[in-house]
């Protein structure tokens, strides 16, 4: 099926050459970290992760939240899914691949990242990280490539992919599960030292996936001829909207905790990032902006006539993947770092080089999801109806 | 044959990358490497017991694994006395072992090393005997 | 014998993946080439159960500190960066308000609260950084010290999240420019590696307690925290102590004496 990604118009490999544009530039600037040291990003011994482990950490909220497609289509049967669950299962694709990504321009040595396979840890959480990453990968690949594949030889998927298909289900959240992990049960860390961090990032996950999903599906309704159905549309919306109620009151569970309990330790970090310690205000403009976005996406999300115009959905679905992008890809990491274990304030601020290898990784994120796409719609324009016989090309 | 052309082009490619390391060896390392044994320490000792902690032919063969043991006995297992199969004992460590004897990097494992083309990272971090010129 | 494509190339993928496997496998598990009694200990090697350290900051002067932190920082080839983004330290002086965070109070004394004390890792019993490891490059040793694999440590920086005290340091940049003058006797570190203070194992190796101990004039005291007959268990039983943080259950092996 893969010749099909080597067939497209004029805009479709614009496109590619855009994406390879920025990949090229962060691969430039990766070579330059990987002469230098890391020293080149704005990490810090005080900020010890930055940037890098801030999207990997997102991503991996992305990559689960493909089964807030995939348990209702498969699970309950909800058919409005048929046509987009692969369009899901792409996303968790190319995000997973992101995280490791991510993970890999972290790390002092990358050339030894083996060395955590060499010598397999079962107490340290990065190695669980590490299996349920590669093992969700490779659940979505299959699960996805197979389905589209039976799909355009229209014939109903084999028998043998189904438990494929629910153990995928399963592993989704325990993705987010083990890299919530990684950060709550580090003692002296108090802004991460909380149970409520492991919900806290499925809730997030589930809200902003859909948001994505949501963003895709109308710049895919608007350039391609494949309809990803205005009802799915819809519930997606409806999905984002829940679960970011529900990631709004667990934030705030923690602000009401850390100051009722007026305990300094976990007060000074959210302190920190909505007003700012002793003059660092470095963040405050991060959470306020993330707190405006969400004050302006709940809304449209929640009141039913907001969210079936297109437009303001298109607007809201952006301000919540960027509004969790800002809270989860940047605040919760560093925030976590500040004060240090020492109460001081070293503040982070992402440098040059490390945009760019940012931006480079998002690239090559952005290439293998327009690759795999691109395949599965030029199925679906071969074959014209979903399953259930209706039409997903508009012609 | 379909797409002839491409095909050819491709295989032309392949071979290409497949040879370049020949074409961009350039001319260093071409001549036979020659490690040299004659530094002061070891010129010190007497003619007959010139021998490394064991045979030399050993030594040529497995001197990396030898020394990924050591640094795991020393760093790990907080053991630094080796005995040889001579029955001498040595203290386990690349810089105050090894180099002390060895104290010419240049002349005796940059020798084989760049030969080979291998580049072990050992010296980033253990110092080299400061050498002559 | 007849084969499609699509089964040799299944063959062909299956006997590489089997013939990689087996040679990896062979390599992982065969057992190192020397024989056990081989490897020894120098006999005048330090050996103790848990090591820990009581700083008497009662007998410990500032230019005693100063020193102490000196001649580690020397022997160790510690780089000065000189730069507090990229600062490498194994031992150096916080004030009380910022080494214990919590125990400080407004009606403090002057001397107390200027007053510097001397920090370093704390050796932890329970050692988080060692749990959070993914390869076992920090890892605790049977004497009590938690200890860094250099040659192991892939630079995820886990342990510095996990890390309570920031204790450790990671090597943003090759340290060798930044060093005065080496120890050619210890190596440096590469760019890219976590380090942090390893109780002198080297020293402890050869018989010598650590450099910091040696150089405190009494105010430092070295000793194995589970013979109940040594010097450091009298200490303690005679001196109230503190402990950094021991609210968060690391059981830190440096003890204060105010």
């Amino acid at each position: 099926m893969l010749e099909l990604a080597i067939k497209g118009s004029r805009r479709y490999w614009s496109w590619v050459i855009f994406l390879l544009v920025l990949i090229g530039a962060g691969f430039i600037a990766y070579l330059y970290q990987f002469r230098v040291g890391l020293g080149v990003t704005g990490m810090s011994r005080d900020v010890s992760w930055g940037l890098y482990i801030g999207q990997f950490t997102y991503l991996v909220g992305v990559a689960a939240s493909a089964v807030t497609i995939v348990l209702p289509y498969y699970l309950h049967n909800y058919k409005k899914y048929g046509r987009i669950a692969i369009l899901g299962e792409f996303v968790a694709v190319a995000s997973v691949s992101m995280c490791m990504l991510f993970i890999f321009v972290d790390l002092g040595q990358p050339l030894r990242v083996l060395n955590v396979l060499l010598h397999p840890t079962p107490n340290s959480v990065m190695f669980f990280d590490m299996i349920v990453l590669s093992g969700y990968l490779f659940l979505n690949i299959l699960c996805g490539w197979y389905i589209l594949g039976s799909e355009r030889k229209e014939v109903p998927p084999a028998g043998w992919i189904k438990p494929f298909i629910i153990l995928a289900i399963c592993w989704a959240p325990s993705i987010h599960i083990v890299t919530a992990f990684l950060y709550q049960g580090l003692p002296g860390r108090h802004y991460w030292l909380t149970a409520i961090m492991a919900a806290k990032f499925l809730s997030s996950a589930f809200a902003s996936g859909p948001a994505l999903l949501i963003v895709i599906s109308l710049i895919l309704r608007k350039f391609t001829k494949f309809d990803p159905g205005w009802d799915a549309i819809q519930t997606m919306g409806k999905t984002s909207a829940y679960f970011l109620i529900a990631t709004i009151a667990f934030y705030l569970f923690e602000v009401f905790t850390a100051f009722y309990s007026n305990i300094p330790g976990h007060m000074h970090p959210i302190q920190y990032l909505f007003t700012g310690i002793h003059g660092h205000t470095k963040l405050v403009p991060v959470m306020w902006t993330c707190t405006a976005l969400l004050a302006i996406a709940l809304p449209i999300l929640v009141i039913p006539s907001f969210r079936k115009n297109e437009r303001l959905l298109g607007f809201a679905a952006v301000a919540t993947f960027l509004a969790l992008w800002l809270e989860k890809g940047i605040s919760l990491v560093v925030g976590g770092f500040i004060p240090n274990p020492f109460e001081r304030v070293f503040e982070y601020w992402p440098t040059v080089p490390e945009t760019l290898v940012t931006i480079g990784v998002w690239g090559i994120g952005f290439l293998i999801l327009t690759i795999l796409y691109k395949v599965a719609i030029s199925v679906k324009e071969e074959i014209v109806f979903d399953k259930y016989g209706e039409k997903q090309i508009r012609s | 044959m379909y797409n002839g052309g491409k095909i050819v082009i491709g295989l032309l490619i392949f071979v290409g990358l497949v040879i370049s390391p020949f074409l961009l060896k350039g001319d260093k390392a071409t001549a036979k490497p020659d490690p040299k044994v004659d530094t002061p320490e070891i010129l010190k000792m007497p003619v007959g017991e010139r021998t490394c902690v064991e045979d030399k032919e050993y030594m040529k063969a497995e001197h990396m694994k030898m020394l990924n043991e050591w640094r795991d006995w020393v760093v790990r297992d907080g053991l630094n006395i080796y005995t040889s199969k001579a029955g001498k004992e040595y203290t386990m460590s690349l810089q105050n072992t090894c180099m002390k004897c060895h104290s010419n990097k240049s002349k005796f494992c940059d020798e084989c090393h760049n030969y080979v083309g291998v580049k072990p990272y050992c010296w980033d971090c253990h110092i080299a005997p400061k050498e002559e010129g | 014998m007849s084969v499609s494509r699509r089964e040799f190339l299944k063959k062909i993928g299956s006997s590489a993946i089997i013939g990689l496997g087996g040679i990896s496998a062979v390599e992982v598990l065969l057992p190192g080439q020397f024989e056990a009694s081989q490897l020894s200990r120098d006999p005048k090697a330090l050996t103790g159960k848990r090591w820990g350290m009581v700083i008497d900051m009662v007998k410990l002067d500032e230019q005693t500190m100063k020193n102490c932190i000196d001649v580690c920082h020397r022997i160790h080839n510690v780089p000065d960066l000189n730069n507090p983004k990229e600062e490498i330290k194994w031992i150096w002086p916080e004030t009380f308000e910022h080494a214990f965070p919590g125990q400080e109070h407004v009606y403090m004394g002057e001397d107390i609260k200027h007053m510097h004390f001397l920090v370093l890792c704390n050796q932890c019993d329970s050692p988080p950084c060692v749990r959070v490891c993914p390869t076992k490059a920090t890892f605790k040793r049977k004497d009590g010290i938690v200890m860094m694999d250099m040659h192991r440590c892939i630079g995820c920086r886990f342990c510095m999240a996990a890390c309570p005290f920031g204790a450790r340091s990671f090597n943003w940049r090759d340290p060798r420019p930044f060093i005065k003058e080496e120890n050619k006797e210890y190596p440096t570190r590469m760019k890219g590696v976590v380090e942090k203070c390893t109780f002198c194992y080297e020293r402890l190796a050869v018989g010598l307690k650590p450099a910091c101990v040696e150089a405190s004039k009494g105010a430092l005291i070295f000793g194995d925290l589970e013979d109940p007959g040594s010097e450091i268990r009298r200490v303690l039983r005679t001196h109230y102590t503190i402990r950094r943080k021991s609210e968060l259950g690391t059981q830190p092996s440096i003890y204060y004496i105010i």
